[in-house]
């Protein structure tokens, strides 16, 4: 069985605050790039479903030429191969043009298990591997926290909700996206990041997975900054702990946040 | 035409962040001139009654066997049958973990524009606007849609909790039209982990513990929850916190945990790293006990001590008792 992970390639989360409006509205982002931390953990679930089962595991991105880096941290971790999906040629599309152009590539890949990330931390939707569970028509698990067991054509995973931890199973082929519980991602070994400095990755453009441009279904606009705290911060002072307390429950109180 | 709120259920009823979502959307309708419709998938029907109280025009009930328990291909199903007996063009739920795998299944079904995790709902021209926080909270934009359906899921506490009233909208049965066949998912297990503590998305007051406490974790964190329970607050945690391995991940707060919105947040031994301001920097009012002056988060709290927290606490913990008479 061959699995399919989906890497997208983000900025660095500590450069994040330094990214501007203007970066957004240009999709020319000034910042470190780096693999999605959250689909760390889907790459690292691969590697390790590589480990109990007997899959093949492929990494798929979707984005500029560039992503490519992204994908060769997922190869340098283990994963056994990787393709691109260049969406260079692509504009004005929105999370469901991602998702179709991500599907037709899983299904070019024959795989029958896709594993993704929570969440990009650059879009924040949580919405890409919906899409892709919904324009193959497969099921869709999301949040998961243990892959339990495959077997006879299904896939039992624990998923974590508010109140509550569920077992599901679903047929394969199927859609899981995990969460940061599942696994601890590995760091790619130095043998790992010298094969995949070599690997060759193929590069299919957008448009040839029967996607076009100005396709997307939402818009962003008044692209900003959030406005900034009101940074003035009072310290409490006070002869004794206690008298800071005080003064500081006074304050809160005054707040009325209490 | 109307606008439609999913409300979901949990363990032991409705879950309030829906009737946040759903007094917004009686706001939005409004603005539109259209209707505002709930509906109420599987599980009790009879928490209709209580939707009915938050003011809805219309609460719509589907029931089936095969909706007994949330599976996410069933709801998605019934969904879109209250779409259509609903007229909707925009569907509207709280970004909660089901919320949002639903809406984001439900949109791309549909194929209809989605703004994830929207913090705030505006009509302009007679047309939706979500305002969206992205890159992790660092910029905000406006979502236009261009579909005919717009569907949104809320972050919790966007919106104010609207008091119920007297009721007066209609109660209509909808037929799901679904068997057991229908559904992709089988439940095989579930358990339930709510442990009666507040939890961080819903909480008004949060108080959270870093990696200054490395020095006792288990007086430092037990100090953190006393204050926190005089409070009726929830605990956090900052990742060094989480990945010490002090306090379980589901209490931590930023980047790679949740992100919250509570009125007060009281953070102790965090030294305030861009991943932890991501996700609690939109806190209406934040508090900072730090032993180190130039710590960063005093930079964007609005009161501070500097001082050592196992004095700090205990001494806040029982001023309060104190004031509020526990
Ligand atoms: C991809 C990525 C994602 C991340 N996601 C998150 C996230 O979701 N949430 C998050 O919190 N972090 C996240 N981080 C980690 C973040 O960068 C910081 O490392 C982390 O927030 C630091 O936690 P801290 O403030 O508790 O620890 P420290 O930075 O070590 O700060 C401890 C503070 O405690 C103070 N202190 C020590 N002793 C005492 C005492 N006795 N009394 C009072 N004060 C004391 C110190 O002065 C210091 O300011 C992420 C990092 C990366 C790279
Ligand atoms: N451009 C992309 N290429 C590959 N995978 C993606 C892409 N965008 C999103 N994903 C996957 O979908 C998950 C959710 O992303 P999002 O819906 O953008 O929050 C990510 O964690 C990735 O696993």
């Amino acid at each position: 069985m061959k699995v399919a992970v989906l890497v997208k390639q983000t900025p660095d989360t500590a450069e994040l605050p330094k990214v501007s409006a203007e970066d957004v509205r240009s999709g020319k982002v000034k910042a470190t790039m780096v693999i999605n931390p959250w689909d760390e953990f889907a790459a690292e679930e691969a590697i390790l479903l590589g480990d109990r089962y007997d899959v093949d595991s492929v990494a798929i991105s979707m984005g500029s030429p560039d992503a490519v880096d992204a994908l060769k941290h997922a190869l340098a971790m283990g994963v056994g191969a990787a393709a691109l999906v260049d969406s260079s040629d692509i504009s004005g599309g929105d999370m469901w043009t991602t998702s179709s152009a991500l599907a037709a590539a899983v299904k070019a890949e024959g795989a029958e298990l896709v594993i993704t990330g929570k969440q990009s931390v650059d879009d924040n939707s949580g919405a890409v591997y919906a899409g892709v569970a919904a324009k193959l028509g497969w099921p869709l698990v999301s949040a998961v926290t243990k892959v339990v067991d495959i077997s006879n054509g299904q896939i039992t995973v624990e998923r974590m909700v508010e109140g509550a931890q569920e077992t599901i199973s679903v047929s394969l082929p199927a859609v899981i996206s995990v969460v940061k519980e599942i696994n601890e991602p590995r760091y790619p070994s130095f043998m790992g990041i010298r094969k995949a400095a070599k690997a060759n990755i193929p590069v299919t453009p957008a448009a040839n997975l029967g996607v076009a441009s100005g396709s997307g279904k939402t818009q962003w606009t008044n692209i900003r900054k959030p406005e900034e705290r009101k940074t003035k911060c009072v310290i409490i002072d006070g002869a004794t702990v206690e008298e800071k307390a005080a003064k500081l429950v006074d304050a809160l109180m005054a707040e009325k946040v209490i | 035409m109307s606008v439609l709120v999913w409300i979901e259920q949990s363990n032991n009823g409705p879950v309030p962040n829906s009737f946040e979502v759903l007094g917004k959307a009686k706001e939005i309708a409004t603005a539109m001139g259209v209707k505002t419709v709930a509906a109420v998938v599987g599980g009790d029907a009879a928490i209709a009654e209580t939707v009915r109280a938050y003011g809805p025009d219309t609460v719509l009930t589907l029931t089936s066997p095969a909706l007994a328990s949330y599976r996410l291909s069933g709801y998605v199903a019934a969904l879109r049958k209250a779409v259509e007996a609903a007229g909707a063009t925009v569907v509207l739920m709280a970004a909660t973990v089901r919320g949002r795998e639903i809406a984001a299944t439900l949109a791309s079904q549909l194929d209809a524009g989605y703004a994830p995790d929207a913090v705030d709902l505006r009509v302009e021209g007679g047309k939706l606007i979500a305002v969206r926080s992205i890159y992790s909270n660092n910029i905000l934009a406006d979502v236009t849609f261009s579909s005919p359906v717009q569907v949104v899921s809320v972050r919790p506490r966007s919106f104010p909790m609207p008091e119920p009233g007297a009721a007066s909208g209609e109660v209509k049965a909808v037929d799901p039209g679904l068997s057991e066949s229908d559904i992709k998912e089988k439940v095989v297990d579930v358990k339930s982990t709510d442990t009666g503590e507040v939890s961080l998305t819903d909480a008004s007051i949060i108080v959270s513990g870093g990696r200054g406490v490395a020095q006792d974790p288990a007086k430092g964190f037990e100090l953190v929850t006393q204050l926190a329970n005089v409070l009726g607050a929830a605990v956090g945690a900052s990742r060094a916190a989480v990945d010490a391995g002090y306090i379980p991940y589901k209490h931590q707060v930023g980047q790679t945990g949740k992100t919250v919105k509570p009125d007060l947040y009281i953070a102790a031994g965090i030294s305030g790293a861009i991943q932890h301001l991501a996700g609690m920097g939109g806190s209406k009012l934040i508090v900072a006990i730090n032993k180190d002056a130039e710590a960063p988060i005093f930079e964007k709290a609005n009161y501070g001590i500097v001082g050592d927290l196992y004095q700090v606490l205990p001494a806040l913990t029982a001023e309060f008792k104190k004031r509020l008479g526990k």
